[in-house]
């Protein structure tokens, strides 16, 4: 089992210039409770560099209805944050290697407690956390149990961002920053690429962290575009679409990674 | 949060502008009906055995105080220049106030209802429709408030740059819970000026209903400081206290965060949102404005829970004795206040907050029930 390392995360990102890494979204317990562990070795041996594991939240407000869609499932399906943390031991226990960052909604961490989060996550072999739900503002108690706990604390900018407040998200994230390719939500479809490149030049010069692109990405096209401006691109829409109506969601799901050209 | 940011910039700028007030002030009163009157409903007095004054929020246009915010923050668009307007609505009274609003300021307009209120308040969905508004279902959880909130928020954060979210109570992410009290405590300044007026004393106790809690906050801001003055928040008690059956968040949810604010929240062991029950839509959400959390915490205002039946028992009570048919969520804070406060020295003004025309279809199924 791989512990938790922060700098694990930046020294994946960090291969300029080289194409942005593939990083692909899992969501805890979909299709089937039990797919995790499997999509999680899966996507690994497709060839991702990094794994983002959504735990499920019943108002997820930064998700489009894709990704709102798969939570819900997972949901009935009985995931909670224990069981989805219990998966990633279990996935790590099975030869996972590549780093992973769970996305969570506040409310589920706040009932378990933000130090007994961190804790678990870190036992279980989690490398970072992304919270959408967190501004800036509020983040500090979260980033301070994530730093003891050596979890990486990532943050999220949007086009709307202003310039000095994504030098603050430089600033707050140990991890990456996730650039929001469009304003608003996951999986919007014809995301504006020219938005998100957009975002990518206008945050570069103000941070020094990784840059990762995410939001409407759909194509291996997408992916080539961003090469040289994000270090990393997120496809999270695309890859729940493909396990929600395949009758092999996990075979499917790597298959598609592969089209994307991880 | 830069749009958040704005906003609060903006209204704070905007309250103290004379120009801002003047607006607004003669729109509340030329075309919304303001003041409202504060009425010494005696046959209701008898039945109880103390004065029970109702502040009639219900002789509103639109039928409810909704109207005050959506009204404060049309202008308060205008003045951002935003010239989209999305909303949230649950029982369709704060969507219809928008769309009223909206028709007034000749802006597009955008309001989310879950798809299972579409279903039971199909009047003031076609009321918003006549109004030119559109009506977007929200198919997704509880398709209910919570989730129209959940997409109203998506859409505004999508189309922040000309878009403006009018939330319809005091909850949802700072600025907005302070906004839409400053808006709202039109209320509790009218009432407690004309208590003096008229009844030549404070009351002794007020009561509200509590969904959010826009008309409760509303009504209690001016009473704050008169420590004599008890101040009551009634809650839905629903069918009961099991999970899913009540929409009692304060008395008996827990701390959490629900749509950028961090207050009381109905959720289970693992810290997902339940789902709410309650006669009345406008009272079935899960969180609660986070002043009334506060509010809870000092002790300033007790909060308690009044069930469907005695709700409905409370809009026949006022529709026998004094001729006003209140909403249901209305009806909450009648029932208590005649039936569950403590013997009284001192007369007690309720927060009359909407009327009953939009309940019509619900009462008829109670009947039938009975």
């Amino acid at each position: 089992m791989t512990g938790p390392q922060p700098l694990r995360i930046r020294s994946v990102l960090s291969g300029h210039p080289v194409p942005a890494i593939l990083i692909s979204y899992v969501m805890a317990g979909f299709p089937r409770f039990d797919d995790t562990v499997p999509m999680l070795l899966a996507a690994e041996e497709a060839g991702v560099r990094m794994v983002e594991l959504g735990l499920p939240y019943s108002d997820p407000l930064a998700d489009g209805p894709v990704v709102q869609a798969a939570g819900h499932q997972a949901l009935s399906n009985g995931m909670t944050v224990a069981k989805a943390l219990a998966q990633v031991q279990e996935a790590r226990a099975g030869g996972l290697a590549i780093p992973l960052v769970v996305m969570t909604y506040l409310n589920p961490l706040l009932r378990m407690g933000l130090g007994q989060f961190c804790q678990r996550a870190a036992a279980a072999g989690v490398d970072g956390i992304l919270v959408p739900d967190l501004p800036l503002e509020e983040m500090d108690e979260l980033a301070e149990l994530a730093a003891d706990h050596r979890l990486a604390m990532n943050t999220m900018v949007a086009p709307t961002t202003p310039d000095a407040r994504i030098a603050a998200a430089g600033r707050l994230s140990t991890g990456f920053i996730y650039c929001v390719s469009r304003t608003g939500v996951t999986g919007a479809s014809g995301a504006s690429r020219d938005e998100g490149t957009a975002l990518l030049l206008r945050a570069r010069p103000q941070t020094v962290a990784p840059l990762v692109l995410g939001f409407g990405v759909r194509s291996a096209d997408q992916v080539r575009s961003v090469a040289g401006l994000a270090d990393g691109v997120v496809v999270a829409s695309l890859l729940l679409e493909e396990a929600s109506v395949a009758s092999r969601p996990v075979e499917a799901v790597a298959r598609r990674i592969r089209e994307l050209g991880a | 949060m830069p749009a958040l940011e704005e906003l609060q910039e903006q209204a704070a700028i905007a309250f103290r502008d004379p120009e801002f007030s003047d607006s607004l002030n003669n729109l509340l009163r030329d075309y919304a009906g303001r003041p409202t009157p504060c009425y010494l409903a005696q046959r209701l007095s008898d039945r109880a055995g103390f004065p029970i004054w109702l502040k009639r929020e219900d002789l509103l246009h639109t039928g409810a105080h909704k109207i005050n915010n959506a009204l404060g923050q049309l202008l308060l668009a205008r003045r951002m220049g935003k010239r989209r307007i999305v909303a949230e609505t649950g029982a369709g009274q704060h969507g219809l106030a928008t769309a009223t609003a909206c028709a007034l300021m000749g802006v597009p307009c955008v309001v989310y209802m879950g798809s299972e209120d579409i279903r039971r308040q199909a009047v003031n969905v076609a009321k918003m429709r006549l109004l030119g508004a559109v009506v977007e279902p929200v198919e997704s959880g509880s398709r209910t408030l919570k989730d129209a909130t959940s997409e109203a928020i998506r859409d505004w954060v999508t189309n922040v740059r000309d878009t403006h979210y009018v939330i319809g109570s005091v909850v949802g992410p700072h600025p907005y819970p302070w906004l839409v009290r400053t808006l709202q405590s039109v209320i509790g300044v009218e009432a407690r000026q004309q208590m003096l007026e008229q009844a030549g004393r404070l009351p002794s106790r007020v009561v509200a209903c509590v969904g959010g809690g826009s008309n409760a906050i509303g009504i209690f801001a001016a009473f704050l400081d008169d420590r004599e003055v008890a101040l009551v928040g009634v809650e839905a008690g629903g069918r009961g206290e099991a999970p899913g059956e009540h929409g009692a968040t304060l008395s008996l949810g827990s701390p959490g965060v629900l749509h950028g604010a961090r207050s009381y929240l109905l959720q289970d062991e693992d810290g997902q949102v339940e789902s709410t029950h309650s006669i009345s839509a406008g009272l079935d959400y899960p969180g609660v404005g986070p002043e009334h959390a506060w509010l809870k915490s000092t002790g300033r205002v007790d909060y308690t829970s009044v069930d469907d039946r005695q709700a409905l028992e409370g809009l026949d009570m006022l529709a026998r004795l004094e001729g006003i048919i209140p909403a249901l969520e209305s009806s909450h804070a009648v029932y208590h206040a005649v039936h569950l406060g403590p013997p009284e020295e001192g007369p007690v003004l309720v927060c009359l907050s909407g009327r009953g025309d939009k309940d019509m279809a619900t009462v008829l199924d109670g009947d039938q029930a009975r």
